[in-house]
């Protein structure tokens, strides 16, 4: 029941938010998002995390004639992204509150109407279910990013749209056929994929049907030209629903729905989706160096750290799995600070060149020091939470390959290279006209910083928190896989 | 029966009370008629009947499709509120006409005998030759109307032809022994029969506008008064899928393995041609046309699969493409008659001078696009799943995949204008009331058939 809760209390909240006006509406959406929080964390404690099977689930027929069932659990991997989300949301509404939207209402409306979407990908376990939450959030975050965006948002979002429908539908016709494949009076549940007996041939091309829209969502190389366009032209809150919790869908929607449905697949593509991958790493990080725009720098910067959670994933090992289940959570916090620090820049000087900015420590020690620890965090400094997960990832895919772990290791040094690049030109330096007055982070700001910095230190000094929560569910996961 | 006898009274009943001046009362008049209708096809569920020495035969396949059309028109009836404002004075003419058209919709979905698809199929032209050219002064509408008849009448002959070459080879008109004189032949069929055959699926493809008989298509439906072109792209398209898988499946199921190369290429022509020729255009009009002819060929994907989900893929979509076609179609001729314009910058800023118009046709767009939680998406799931029993024809999967990917940039085009391009003349678009409700309602059902698809999918 908690978690049926959890899934339609966002969307019956932004119902009550669309009737409301400006400040009343955000106002509201943070209290409701606060709600789902406290929910998920009711959901935590009654979770066992010794079992690494589903809990808390929920099954009944839904779309009788064509096996579609309403069937929603969680396991660990599930919770963590759970509580991921609901953790990110409120901090993301709250952090619009220095923004004046027109037509507040819709706007905070579809922020919650995504988390409904986001969550019940995280639920999902029939196929028909996860695909209509995975389209039911990309909906309204592309009405929020195309309404509320940038000067270039319109043609930039379109792409972006139909780039990632046209990776789903592929993915619908792979569920279709999965579908069609499951003994009797068909399946649509994850469990009955599990248990499909697959030709290698027909896995192989499934394997590609399925990858494909979760590359492109990730998204992983060569599949990743929507992303930093969009990131770049959305709304500051939009790219951090896209990069702090939609991204993660893609590699959920891996560890659920790809690798243990078609392993036969898998393995006969793992290599080159390792290579893809660590092109991906190298190539976007070498290109986050030359970039003078901070939100573009951040965007690759994402496709880099992207590239390596699916590189350790698909090593298929436990430290792999385990590193990008810690990573997705790490990634999403860090990234959703650094976009949010950015956006504080940006609407005190109009500019995110790094070029025309400079100086901005000498005003502001709060945001210099919360800057600094999240951007540490990003390029991965020991007792940070980018540590735990790239240290497992990287020693996952030594463990594959260790040239291809040593080509990966590449994203520790480039990170911290355009990281430090970017944060000389921003914060040191004499100021710039733009940065003649800068004054220090209010309130509010400080109210979704400190969240996020207490949770990189939590995840950097005590990963066990973490990793033993989807721990079981790993190892459960590598049983079927290896079934 | 009933519905049929019903339609022509109410449709010679309309005429006459078209002499009386009153004509406000003719739309509700209508769609009063048209609910009758509604309600009196249902009493044929499950108590199939043959009549007419076996001429027609009234079975769920064919309650189901009638229901299906009647409550089409019934959605549409409505946006000819036009009409009644202005004081038309062929008002009375044109439900008739309507009405008339069902009819012969109606006998396509329930013949028994190749000449009563002739004969339906003519009786549902010749009242739509009419429609076509009624916007008696303006050239473009004069143009439709005589494209739409010469190119009929002439597809009409190839389709005649045929029948009576397959009458020549098996010696019958009933499609029962038409199916029994083939399936005797144990797959050696001759000549005659074959090229029949061909000629019928010629001229019922160009029907239903498929590629590569649908050159009319984009012409016919831009010159042809949108409210006509709606009912167009609709109810006589449903009418001609239903009646060729009803043909398919009863005279020519053993002809399978021969059939079945040309209408796949024909399927995935469609399918291409479609999708293709709607991204290029600038007309919002002309893209539904092209749209339409796209439809048609996810709608043949169902036919050619030719399995037991077959109908029931053909009726689900039939139900959400025209529920949602009607939608975009009144809504776009709201915006031609009071912005003047129907490509796609004439839908600038509806989001905001009219959210109820530009909701609705969003949520159309969505539900043409195959976006789920709208009919349509469960409407191409039923299509691709019952093309996927058979692993052979993945590709034409991939291929409609592909394909309607490329429709969400044609559809969302629309989307974009209303939401996001600010309006250059921030005027409301009057919407009278039945238009209105109309609009709430398929928006409504289009959306509950996304959730609970069961309530249709399931009756055939």
């Amino acid at each position: 029941m908690i978690t049926a809760l959890l899934l339609f209390w966002p969307a019956l909240a932004a119902l009550l938010v669309l009737l409301l006006k400006g400040q009343t509406a955000r106002t509201v959406a943070l209290v409701a998002a606060l709600i789902e929080f406290a929910i998920s964390l009711v959901a935590y404690t009654g979770f066992n995390t010794d079992s690494g099977m589903i809990q808390a689930g929920l099954s009944f027929p839904w779309v009788a004639s064509a096996g579609i069932s309403f069937t929603i659990g969680m396991d660990g991997i599930s919770l963590l992204m759970v509580l991921l989300t609901t953790f990110l949301v409120p901090l993301i509404v709250l952090s619009s509150f220095k923004h004046e939207y027109k037509n507040a209402n819709v706007f905070y409306a579809l922020i919650l109407f995504m988390q409904t979407g986001l969550i019940g990908v995280f639920v999902a376990l029939d196929a028909f279910l996860f695909y209509f939450f995975w389209e039911m959030a990309l909906i309204p975050v592309y009405f929020i990013a195309a309404i509320w965006g940038g000067a270039r948002r319109i043609p930039v979002t379109f792409k972006f749209f139909v780039y990632t429908i046209f990776g789903s539908l592929f993915m619908l016709a792979a569920f279709v056929y999965l579908y069609l494949q499951t003994p009797g009076s068909h399946s649509s549940e994850l469990t009955a994929f599990y248990n499909l007996d697959l030709s290698s041939e027909s896995q192989s091309w499934i394997f590609w049907f399925l990858f494909i829209a979760f590359a492109i969502k990730m998204p992983v190389f060569p599949f990743h030209t929507w992303q930093p366009d969009t990131y770049t032209e959305s709304p500051a809150q939009a790219t951090m629903l896209l990069s702090g919790i939609m991204l993660k869908m893609g590699i959920y929607g891996v560890l659920r729905w790809l690798l243990p449905v078609v392993p036969l697949g898998v393995s006969q593509w793992t290599e080159l989706v390792l290579v893809l991958s660590i092109i991906g790493i190298v190539y976007a990080s070498i290109i986050a160096i030359r970039q003078r725009d901070l939100k573009r720098l951040i965007a690759y910067s994402s496709i880099a750290h992207v590239g390596l959670i699916a590189a350790g994933i698909f090593t298929l090992n436990e430290q792999g799995l385990q590193g990008g289940v810690i990573q997705m959570l790490s990634h999403g916090i860090n990234v959703v600070g650094l976009f949010f620090i950015i956006d504080i820049i940006y609407s005190r000087t109009n500019t995110r060149e790094i070029t025309s900015l400079g100086g901005i420590t000498q005003t502001t020690p709060a945001l210099s020091i919360f800057f600094m620890i999240l951007l540490l965090g990003s390029v991965a400094l020991p007792l940070t939470n980018g540590f735990v997960g790239e240290f497992l990832l990287l020693s996952g895919v030594f463990q594959y390959n260790a040239w291809f772990g040593a080509a990966a290791g590449l994203t520790i040094i480039l990170g911290a290279v355009y990281m430090l690049r970017m944060f000389q030109g921003v914060m040191f330096g004499p100021k710039s006209p733009e940065t003649e007055v800068f004054a220090d982070l209010t309130m509010s700001e400080k109210a979704v910083l400190i969240p996020l910095v207490i949770m990189v230190f939590w995840i950097g000094l005590f990963p066990n928190t973490f990793l033993s929560i989807s721990e079981p569910a790993v190892g459960q996961l590598l049983n079927i896989i290896n079934r | 029966m009933t519905s049929i006898i019903l339609l022509s009274f109410f449709g010679v009943l309309n005429l006459f009370i078209g002499f009386a001046n009153s004509r406000k009362i003719l739309l509700p008049l209508a769609l009063l008629f048209l609910a009758v209708v509604f309600g009196a096809n249902l009493f044929s569920w499950n108590d199939t009947q043959s009549y007419f020495n076996n001429m027609l035969t009234i079975d769920n396949y064919a309650v189901a499709f009638t229901g299906i059309m009647v409550l089409t028109t019934i959605l549409l009836i409505p946006f000819s509120q036009r009409y009644v404002d202005e004081g038309d004075e062929n008002l009375a003419e044109f439900y008739s006409l309507l009405l008339f058209s069902l009819v012969g919709a109606v006998m396509m979905v329930s013949y028994e005998n190749m000449l009563m698809l002739f004969v339906g199929i003519e009786i549902l032209s010749i009242a739509m030759y009419v429609l076509a050219g009624s916007d008696k002064k303006s050239l473009r509408s004069n143009e439709a109307a005589l494209k739409y008849f010469l190119m009929g009448a002439f597809f009409t002959g190839i389709l005649l032809f045929g029948i009576v070459l397959i009458y020549g080879a098996t010696g019958t008109f009933n499609i029962t022994e038409i199916g029994a004189a083939s399936a005797a032949t144990d797959g050696v069929m001759s000549a005659m029969f074959l090229l029949g055959l061909l000629m019928v699926i010629i001229g019922i493809s160009f029907k239903i506008s498929a590629a590569p008989f649908h050159f009319w298509t984009p012409d016919v439906y831009e010159g042809s008064p949108t409210f006509f072109t709606s009912f167009m792209s609709t109810v006589v398209k449903t009418a001609g899928v239903a009646a060729f898988y009803k043909l398919m499946a009863a005279a020519f199921a053993a002809a399978y393995p021969t059939w079945f190369p040309t209408l796949i290429a024909i399927t995935t022509l469609t399918l291409v041609v479609g999708n293709i020729g709607a991204v290029v255009q600038t007309s919002v009009k002309r893209m539904l046309a092209y749209s339409s002819i796209s439809h048609a060929g996810y709608l043949l994907m169902a036919l050619v699969a030719f399995n037991e989900n077959s109908d029931s893929s053909i009726l689900f979509y039939s139900l959400a493409y025209s529920t949602a076609t009607v939608a975009a179609f009144g809504v776009l001729n709201m915006v031609k008659t009071q912005r003047g314009g129907e490509v796609y910058e004439s839908f600038n800023g509806l989001g905001k001078t009219n959210p109820l118009l530009a909701f609705a046709m969003t949520v159309s767009m969505c539900s043409l696009a195959g976006i789920p939680l709208t009919a349509g998406f469960f409407a191409k799931f039923f299509v691709f799943a019952a093309v996927l029993q058979d692993a052979n024809m993945v590709w034409l999967v991939v291929v409609a995949v592909v394909l309607a990917a490329v429709g969400i940039y044609y559809y969302f085009r629309v989307v974009i204008a209303m939401y996001m391009h600010p309006a250059e003349n921030l005027e409301r678009i009057e919407v009278g009331g039945f238009a209105s409700f109309m609009l709430i309602f398929i928006t409504v059902l289009t959306i509950l058939l996304g959730i609970a698809p069961a309530l249709v999918s399931d009756i055939i």
